[in-house]
């Protein structure tokens, strides 16, 4: 576990779980996990871009993800089309335009399993200087919107009556989320990013009283699944960021057992 | 941006749609004596006459409000004043705009016409209609207190105590009752030492007895603070019995004044039925019997709701 490219391998994964996790509690109390889902299979497309145009990878996917949210709220104001079917539409259109543009692209930099699966034991060291600068930003970022974004959570309309900026503190929350997706692709892959996002905030749930404790057993989850999910991989030859998902899956299933089994779930 | 709560100067009165003619407003008033010119039967005329000017002293007095939603007519030219220490009652049956009124009022909205005036010390402390947080975020009573204005527990504990509900603070949230869950809003409200409550529908998911209870907090809180009311209502009887004046709309306003004129208004019968104007005055008679309201169903109450 000493080797160079495993040192990388943990420490942008648990650069990611520091950032994903509190960010997914968000993610999960605004019912947002679709719109999630949506721009983190938007990065495909931005990988593809990213290489046919020789530009930064990491710069490219940011750019499509926060058009695709620009793009997702615009058309969350009509209500012709629900929002659900929207997000499948723009979900799965990205993701045809994605590889289409990437088997057009052909380059040996294009591994279309590694942008859809992610390749963590591939995360260079510029890489994981990106993970770090962008993880440390957004991490930032969320701890100064925390409190008008937690209110505006609970309640907008009383947030707004309370003096919060609603649609400011929204906008910078949907830009952490995007640059959050952004480094998590390399990491996890375009169709398990919101996997990282919601599920340790999905397992933290039942053990919390407060957002605050949400947040934080969300962020214990994620480091011990990423150190948990590195060793399995390793110790199976696995993938590593399946791995990390499948022990984020199994805490999640320990976690919701007595849910399920106690009366007032039914 | 629209800001609410403009920084504290003296002197100087925020005016959504600046007019230098208007004269300023005094600093706050103190005045129970509801003796100005609304408490008479005060039928608006819709049409375009000149519009009467803002209410010196008013916390809050709005001129000619209108609304449209996808060109549709939410508020036609409404004007409303609430003075420092009055109870006003918004009613009007669905769809006639009332909250939609309250959020032009907050500014959650603009009007696409009208003008609002401010008082310097106005501050709002509002209790929003439907209030059901999502089980997926854990909250805490003490905690979601906190969210409103950063305050040490002593002055969460008493804002808690002021509103009848001391033990609640460690409870979740989500296991709060309906007459539970309105007080610790009401108490969130407080907490930011408001000059004007507004509350939509206040007792929205309460039974008959906390009704009553949560009326007489909201009439203690105006004695003993001294604050504004705004109450949204579509339940008549309970609601205009503690107000100082009544404003009954449905797009525009039908009429409005004390509570005893509103409910003879033939606007009002028309509005909302003559059932509805006699269980008023029947409330009223039970209102004399207080003992009887609080005590077990005695048969006067039986028979004045149908």
């Amino acid at each position: 576990m000493t080797e160079p490219f495993m040192m990388r391998a943990m420490l942008a994964g648990l650069a990611l779980a520091l950032i994903a996790a509190p960010l997914g509690c968000f993610v999960v109390w605004r019912r947002m996990a679709y719109f999630g889902e949506t721009i983190a299979q938007g990065g495909l497309l931005g990988v593809a871009l990213g290489v046919a145009l020789s530009i930064n990878v990491t710069l490219a996917v940011l750019g499509v993800a926060i058009l695709l949210s620009i793009l997702l709220l615009r058309l969350g104001r009509q209500n012709l089309v629900p929002l659900d079917s929207v997000l499948g539409v723009l979900a799965h259109a990205t993701l045809a335009i994605g590889i289409v543009v990437a088997s057009l692209v052909r380059g040996p930099n294009v591994d279309l399993m590694a942008i859809l699966f992610g390749d963590i034991y591939a995360v260079t060291q510029t890489d994981l200087q990106w993970i770090l600068a962008c993880g440390l930003g957004a991490f930032v970022a969320l701890l100064w919107i925390w409190r008008p974004l937690l209110s505006i959570s609970v309640h907008e309309d009383l947030a707004g009556a309370e003096g919060v900026p609603v649609e400011w503190t929204k906008g910078v929350f949907i830009i952490v989320l995007a640059v959050v997706v952004a480094i998590a692709i390399k990491i996890v892959g375009a169709l398990l990013t919101i996997a990282f996002l919601i599920m340790p905030a999905s397992a933290a749930r039942p053990f919390s009283e407060t957002p605050e404790q949400m947040a934080f057993f969300a962020t214990i989850f994620a480091t011990l699944a990423v150190a948990f999910g590195l060793f399995v991989s390793v110790s199976l030859d696995a993938p590593g960021g399946p791995s990390i998902v499948l022990v984020l899956s199994a805490m999640f299933a320990i976690a919701m057992i007595p849910v399920a089994l106690s009366r007032r779930a039914g | 941006m629209h800001t609410l709560y403009p920084p504290r100067q003296h002197g100087v009165t925020r005016v959504d749609k600046p007019d230098p003619s208007l004269p300023k407003m005094p600093d706050h008033i103190h005045n129970h004596d509801h003796d100005h010119h609304h408490d008479h039967d005060h039928r608006h005329d819709h049409s375009h006459g000149p519009a009467e000017p803002h209410l010196i002293g008013a916390l809050i007095s709005a001129r000619g409000l209108t609304f449209k939603r996808d060109a549709r007519v939410v508020l036609q030219n409404i004007d409303l004043d609430l003075a420092p220490g009055e109870i006003v009652t918004l009613i009007g049956p669905n769809g006639a705009g009332k909250t939609t009124l309250v959020r032009v009022l907050l500014g959650l909205e603009k009007p696409g016409s009208g003008e609002i005036r401010r008082a310097e010390e106005l501050v709002i402390g509002y209790v929003p209609q439907r209030f059901d947080l999502d089980r997926a975020i854990p909250m805490t009573v003490e905690r979601f207190l906190s969210l409103g204005r950063r305050r040490d527990r002593a002055s969460q504990q008493a804002a808690l105590v002021e509103v009848g509900a001391p033990d609640l603070a460690d409870r979740q949230f989500t296991e709060l009752s309906g007459g539970e869950l309105q007080r610790v809003l009401i108490a969130r409200a407080l907490l930011r030492n408001p000059t004007l409550l507004v509350l939509d529908e206040p007792v929205r998911g309460v039974d008959y007895a906390g009704e009553a209870e949560l009326y007489a907090l909201i009439s203690r809180i105006r004695a003993e603070r001294g604050v504004g009311v705004l109450l949204v209502s579509h339940d008549l009887h309970v609601v205009m019995a503690s107000s100082d004046r009544v404003i009954c709309i449905n797009r525009h306003v039908c009429c409005s004044g004390v509570p005893e004129t509103v409910a003879q208004h033939p606007e009002y019968a028309r509005l909302f039925g003559p059932v509805a104007a006699r269980s008023f005055a029947l409330y009223r008679h039970a209102h004399d019997h207080k003992h009887d309201l609080a005590g077990k169903p005695v048969a006067v109450r039986e028979e004045t709701r149908p």
